[in-house]
């Protein structure tokens, strides 16, 4: 038996040792606002904070959580308005949408250890990220607008 | 457990040569043919139907089907077509915002379920939503708001033409008067609808968002994590499932052993679904279904599944030596399909002849939402909530399979996480439909891994282009000869299917614009051993590709700039029409309204050219390319700055210009063309589903690589080239950006490196 929490929220589970976070959370925990998108840490759909750290779902096992405070997208700010969030509405930057519950959990955790990031290190840090919408440009933009008005 | 599902009653109709549309609806024509609107015949030539007219289902306009204004004053606004990034739903709402003079933040979209008798056509592929509804929608909009005004005089009894809406209320400007809409809407919903002749529009002057940025309006939901796609469906009581399906394309089930994977934990049933014949239309391929109390669970037993699988023919396909195949046939003459002069004597005349061959290879849409599905099949009622483009498709499906009358298939239409095509084919709907069946009306969701989605696409065709030209002592080109080589989309609905149909000739093969005198177009034979589908922009991608490089070849060959060449290529401005070109599709448009203008294409190369400083001084490495191509109706040219660094390739800058005539959203356009210069660069650099064995070799994202951000064109600058008249046609807006950007990346690469790349992907060929 394992016990962490999931946006404040009290969990335990005793399952397959092997389940991955992110079928807990989807099909378990009823929260699908993370995403799968590939099941190989190949495309940052999934991706949530592990004590406040962007981490792949579908790569952690729920019992390695014991202790873990997890955060998904249903969980970054209370209203919705992180100012990646807000960003991101701002600019419009999602197509369908589907990979940007994971971009911004990426771009939060991201801004949270560099605050004003370089080209480089939106780079280093989103491109473990797919859209498959193609939807960069405008996500690079994002951060930058977040990561200004943060430092204002 | 064995579901013996029956295929032999499956009736499959005649899809040779005939468009794409054609191929949905003889598809819906099964045997509900009398709750469908049969296939119209070639022969009905005098009474044939264009744009959304000519659509199975139609186009309907009735305020009362799409519109409800609740006492608080919410609009609510049925949208009857598949949102998948394109911003249909944001483009809806604008139009009725506008129309109906209502407050864009008081109208909630929400999509209709599948019933294309009562919604209109619903099938969101082609680029042609708002090019088919944008004056429905105006008149939904106005007819509502005439009903509201009308309501509202006869209240206070004054003439009609005293009150006016705006702003969600309806004022009475002599006396100060005013009624909220929501106040109004029940007894003016009793009304009678206007007649559309009798309706007045808004002026474009007077559009406070038509053609105006506005937000996306699902940018909270998606910000949010709100469960909105088909994949996030939640019922009580829900399994989870997923299916082993035969490795090769009508491969079948021979035996197989779950004795390991029924020991996984949270195993519910493995069962059985019986495999097609192919070509096996949009039904599932069959396989080993397993369904568990979630989908880890489920997938972990279906790989301990031990399944001995009967491969059938398609196992020896390879795609190196389908190659080869594609090649030869290139060689010796095909189907004349146009045939402007006398090419061979053209050729024979010419001052120089050059050839070049292009080679595209398949592509998977691999959408990033992949299939997905929850069905619940109880009391003789079959839902079903999916991500798909054609819910129509879907329903008839059901109805079909499972004998239902029409109100016992009900399709709830949630958003997708992409389509590009893939979800036009409801395959993974109707696999789930079928396992909650089996579990006596235990609601399912059916999950396509990854690796699922890519093994089982209905994957973009594979393609040879050979092209030959003659240019004269002048340099001006004289002869042009393209032969186009492809698999069909119609092989995967109908056997022996070996040529390309009308429709997908007439997307840049056939409707070749160029001044050239003596121009044939040839098809000569390409038989399919995989699944073909629509990929977003479809046979333009590798049509393009070839036309657009062997401009760019011409050009080379006669020593001049690119720009100035294809201008001379493209001729003087001029409409072409699309007899003189052979083009019988036209988007299923009707020719007269959309001859082949060359001046808006001649304008858009003019614009991305200007723009990205065509003809500037660059340093050493880089490099300028050029492309332009007609699709959807609409105009694109795209210029690409391209950087060749230390082995890799860099895009400091792209420029596409675009006309698709008004526009309703210029945001969602831009967005649109940006997406589509992204996934250009994709599908350029990078993207090949190949196969070995009959099997594709590549099956998640190491194998079948997608650019990321770090490869992404640092700058992508959209130039909209529109109309005001919103009252001509409208070009699509979805796939038209694709097309030209390959072309122009391998272009730009020649113009850096002197290296001519001829097949895709480019990977590390210009090193
Ligand atoms: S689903 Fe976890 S990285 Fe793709
Ligand atoms: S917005 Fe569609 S995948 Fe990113």
């Amino acid at each position: 038996m394992v016990e962490f929490s999931v946006n404040g929220t009290k969990h335990s589970f005793d399952g397959d040792p092997e389940t991955p976070l992110l079928w807990y959370l989807r099909d378990l925990a009823g929260m699908p606002g993370t995403k799968f998108g590939c099941g190989l840490g190949l495309c940052g759909a999934c991706t949530v904070h592990l004590d406040g750290v962007a981490t792949r779902s579908c790569q952690t096992w729920v019992s390695d959580l014991d202790g873990v405070e997890v955060t998904t997208i249903e969980g970054l700010s209370e209203d919705g308005n992180h100012p990646v969030q807000v960003a991101w509405r701002e600019l419009n930057v999602a197509q369908c949408g589907y990979c940007q519950p994971g971009q911004i959990m990426q771009a939060a955790s991201l801004l949270s250890e560099t605050p004003d990031p370089s080209d480089e290190d939106i780079n280093a840090s989103m491109s473990g990220n797919i859209c498959r919408c193609g939807t960069y440009p405008r996500i690079r933009a994002a951060i930058k607008l977040a990561a200004e008005r943060a430092g204002q | 457990m064995n579901t013996n599902v029956t295929w032999r009653n499956f009736t499959r109709a005649k899809v040779t040569n005939v468009s794409r549309r054609n191929v949905l609806l003889g598809l819906a024509a099964g045997t509900f043919a009398l709750s469908v609107q049969l296939p119209r015949r070639a022969s009905a030539e005098e009474e044939k139907l264009y744009g959304g007219a000519g659509m199975p289902g139609g186009v309907k306009d009735d305020p009362r089907i799409f519109l409800t204004i609740e006492e608080d004053g919410t609009v609510r606004l049925l949208c009857n077509r598949a949102e998948m990034g394109q911003g249909v739903r944001t483009g809806w709402a604008t139009v009725i915002a506008d129309e109906l003079e209502a407050d864009l933040t008081r109208i909630r979209v929400e999509q209709a379920p599948g019933n294309q008798a009562l919604y209109g056509n619903q099938n969101t592929d082609g680029s042609r939503s708002m090019r088919h509804h944008f004056q429905a929608l105006r008149r939904i909009g106005a007819a509502a708001r005439t009903m509201l005004e009308q309501e509202a005089a006869s209240r206070w009894d004054v003439p009609a033409d005293e009150v006016r809406a705006s702003g969600h209320q309806v004022t009475h400007a002599n006396s100060d008067r005013s009624f909220g809409f929501g106040e109004l809407a029940r007894a003016a919903a009793e009304r009678d609808v206007p007649a559309a002749e009798d309706l007045v529009f808004k002026a474009p002057e007077d559009f406070q968002h038509i053609g105006k940025d506005v937000n996306n309006v699902d940018n909270l939901d998606i910000t949010t994590g709100s469960p909105i796609y088909g994949i996030d469906k939640q019922l009580d009581g829900l399994v989870y499932a997923v299916i082993a399906r035969p490795p090769v394309y009508g491969g079948k089930v021979k035996s197989y052993d779950d004795t390991e994977a029924r020991k996984v934990p949270g195993v519910i049933e493995i069962l059985e679904i019986d495999s097609p014949d192919i070509p096996s239309a949009f039904l599932p391929l069959g396989g080993i279904a397993v369904v568990a109390e979630n989908t880890f669970a489920a997938n972990k037993a279906r790989l301990l599944l031990e399944i001995e699988w009967d491969a059938g023919d398609n196992q020896s396909y390879d795609s190196a030596e389908y190659r080869k195949t594609l090649e030869a046939a290139s060689e010796q003459p095909g189907e004349v399909m146009r045939n402007d002069g006398d090419v061979d004597a053209a050729l024979a005349d010419a001052a120089e002849r050059i050839s070049a061959s292009y080679y595209l290879p398949h592509l998977a849409h691999a959408s990033m939402e992949p299939p997905s599905a929850t069905a619940r099949f109880a009391d003789g009622k079959c839902e079903v909530w999916t991500s798909v483009q054609a819910p129509e498709a879907l329903r008839t499906d059901l109805m079909k399979r499972f004998e239902l009358a029409p109100e016992n298939a009900v399709v709830h239409s949630m958003l997708l996480g992409g389509g590009f095509g893939r979800k036009s084919k409801p395959d993974y709907a109707s696999e789930a439909a079928i396992i909650s069946k089996a579990l006596d009306g235990r609601p399912v969701k059916l999950t396509f891994m990854r690796e699922d989605d890519i093994q089982h696409d209905f994957f973009h065709t594979v393609s040879v282009e050979r092209l030959e030209g003659g240019l004269d002592e002048n340099g001006k080109t004289v002869a042009w000869l393209h032969r186009t080589v492809a698999p069909s989309i119609g092989s995967t609905f109908e056997p022996d299917v070996v040529h390309q149909s009308a429709g997908e000739l007439g997307m840049g093969a056939v409707d070749n614009p160029f001044d050239i005198p003596n121009l044939r177009v040839e098809n000569p034979e390409a038989a399919a051993h995989t699944r073909i589908g629509w990929f977003r922009s479809v046979y333009n991608i590798p049509h393009a590709f070839a036309v657009q490089s062997f401009a760019a070849e011409l050009a080379a060959a006669a020593g001049r700039d690119h720009k100035e060449y294809l201008l001379e290529l493209l001729g003087p401005d001029r409409e072409i029409s699309r007899a003189a070109m052979n083009d019988t599709s036209v988007y299923g448009e009707d020719p007269e309204l959309y001859p082949y203008d060359t001046a808006r294409l001649r304008k858009v190369i003019e614009a991305a050219t200007e723009a990205a400083g065509w003809g500037r001084d660059l340093p050493e490495g880089r490099g300028l390319g050029l492309a332009a191509h007609h699709s959807f109706v609409s105009y694109t040219a795209v210029v690409v700055e391209v950087e060749v660094k230390d082995g890799g390739l860099i895009f400091p800058r792209v420029d596409i210009a675009f006309d698709c005539g008004a526009i309703i959203s210029p945001d969602r356009v831009r967005a649109q063309l940006e997406g589509a210069v992204v996934q250009g660069v994709s599908l350029a650099t990078l993207g090949e589903i190949s196969f070995k064995d009959g099997v594709p070799e590549q099956s998640n994202f190491d194998g079948f690589e997608l650019t990321r951000i770090d490869a992404s064109p640092v700058e992508i600058h959209t130039h909209l080239v529109p109309s005001l008249d919103y009252d001509s046609p409208l070009g699509g807006v979805g796939e038209p950006g694709l097309p030209p950007v390959a072309p122009a990346i391998t272009n730009a690469i020649f113009a850096a490196t002197g290296k001519r790349i001829r097949a895709l992907p480019i990977r590390d060929q210009f090193v």
